[in-house]
């Protein structure tokens, strides 16, 4: 298994380590919950440096990314990110990725477990263009720390300004020594940042912010994968593995904003005709009653039939309720419609809700 | 790890306290830690039979759901209501207040073929 260099570091707080997508990452600290609550109320600092970091160079960079991305990714100005599916020749989805446009370069961010597939994938198109392609993951650390605290807290420990970077932006630097990228970004719903730096600084940073604070002062403290993943699911925000798979198209799973229909890319016209059909499933948000957990598989029911199946589900620690994403066949999407889902061997009345079950006060 | 020796202990994380006929039953703290969160427990109702070596509910937790197995055979005599609306308490205090089922038990000595404490302690590598 893959270690991140900040593994020492995990086992000195005592983290509980899994294999996540070939990665031994830390999945909880203290306690999932209590993660959750801590960075929709403060701040938390997560480990992302298991997500693959692909760094373009080369004058035909943007055409090969234009030409594997759903998304425009030419509209990008220098110092902007942008979400994107990459899909193969029948529109279903190899990764979701984000896509950053530097002076001199191009940084594409994938998921751990798609890393092999997706460097493979680009490589194939990569051909006959003057591209060099660098997977830079084991050579860096990316931090994720998010929360409404974030930005003063992180103000207070990096002489770093950030304060100006708007959501989707990003800055880049030195510091001691050592070149970092920071991105105003994140996947639990907050405001946050996500941060790349060498690997040596990468520590030190962790630690900095980490620090503990005198007193009563609020204080950045770790958070591991579990709660980064009901952050993202009370955030409506898909996941790899879950909401997201090769069987599945981007307009289907909600995702047709980062799409554009009319450039040329690996899977555009199996998306235009899926556009002009209408997908025949649709992500929805579920509200159980009770407390039961909804897990991915989970069969939705309705009018004796199924009718869909679960992808993520989790007890909300923000709403106190049972919540669920599922795929449900198009006529029954619409929000507030009675349904049923059927847990082990029970089932559990559900409604039909838009995504996502949690947003921000701005 | 501090694994209370009154009691006894099925492989399978649950611990069985004896008090004349009755048995109460819950689970491990060793147990509760590696479910982390715990969200909701399925109990049988008062009266049930149950028998040893048979599911007797289930427990979740935002990580999985998992059988809960009982050690003995009886009757349901008392469920713990408070872990309706508080199954965290299984978390924060597991040899305690977040006991499971009280069962009053056909034959005492079934307990002498659980896991001792120390056999427990054991096997989760105490």
């Amino acid at each position: 298994m893959l270690r991140t260099p900040l593994y020492e570091t995990h086992k000195r707080l005592g983290a509980r380590l899994i294999d996540f997508g070939g990665w031994e990452m830390p999945v909880m600290y203290r306690g999932i919950n209590e993660e959750h609550v801590y960075t929709r109320t403060a701040s938390s600092i997560f480990d992302v440096s298991h997500m693959g970091r692909l760094v373009f160079t080369g004058s035909d960079s943007e055409a090969l990314l234009q030409h594997v991305c759903t998304r425009n990714v030419g509209k990008l100005k220098v110092g902007r990110s942008g979400y994107s599916h990459v899909c193969n020749e029948r529109g279903g989805i190899l990764d979701d990725v984000i896509v950053s446009r530097y002076e001199d370069r191009w940084l594409m961010v994938c998921n751990a477990g798609n890393r092999e597939k997706i460097v493979s994938h680009l490589q194939r198109h990569l051909e006959g263009r003057k591209v060099t392609l660098d997977d830079t993951t084991q050579k860096s650390v990316m931090l994720a720390i998010q929360g409404p605290a974030t930005m003063e807290l992180f103000a207070q420990h990096m002489p770093i300004k950030v304060g100006e970077v708007a959501r989707y932006g990003f800055v880049t630097g030195s510091y001691l020594g050592q070149k970092y990228s920071i991105f105003r970004s994140g996947y639990t719903g907050e405001d946050g940042l996500e941060v790349v730096l060498s690997a040596a600084t990468g520590v030190l940073v962790w630690d900095f912010l980490t620090q503990d604070g005198s007193g009563d002062r609020v204080t950045i403290r770790p958070a591991g994968l579990g709660a980064r993943d009901t952050l993202r699911l009370e955030a409506g925000m898909p996941l790899y593995g879950h909401e997201l798979m090769e069987e599945v198209d981007p307009l289907s799973a909600g995702c047709g904003w980062c799409v554009d229909l009319e450039k040329e890319f690996v899977g555009a016209s199996a998306l235009r005709q899926i556009a002009a059909e209408g997908p025949r499933r649709k992500l929805i948000g579920l509200i159980l009653e009770g407390r039961r957990i909804a897990r991915q598989g989970a069969r939705v029911l309705a009018d004796g039939a199924e009718v869909g199946v679960v992808t993520s589900g989790t007890l909300s620690p923000t709403l106190e309720k049972s919540i669920a994403m599922a795929y449900l066949d198009a006529s029954y999407c619409e929000a507030g419609r009675s349904i049923t889902v059927e847990v082990r061997d029970q089932q559990i009345p559900a409604v039909v809700t838009a995504l996502p079950f949690y947003k921000r006060s701005a | 790890m501090g694994v209370p020796n009154d009691r006894r202990y099925l492989k399978s994380h649950e611990w069985h306290k004896l008090d004349g006929k009755i048995c109460t039953i819950g689970i491990t703290k060793f147990a509760a830690d590696e479910l982390t969160d715990i969200t909701y427990v399925s109990l049988p109702k008062v009266g049930k039979e149950i028998t040893a070596g048979q599911p007797l509910g289930e427990i979740e937790s935002v990580k999985a759901t998992s059988d809960l197995y009982s050690g003995v055979s009886g009757v349901v005599v008392e469920v713990n209501g408070r872990l309706g609306d508080s199954p965290e308490l299984v978390n924060s205090d597991a040899f305690g207040d977040g006991w499971l089922v009280k069962v009053q038990v056909n034959d005492p000595s079934q307990l002498d073929r659980l896991m001792t404490a120390e056999q427990y302690d054991a096997q989760i590598g105490g």
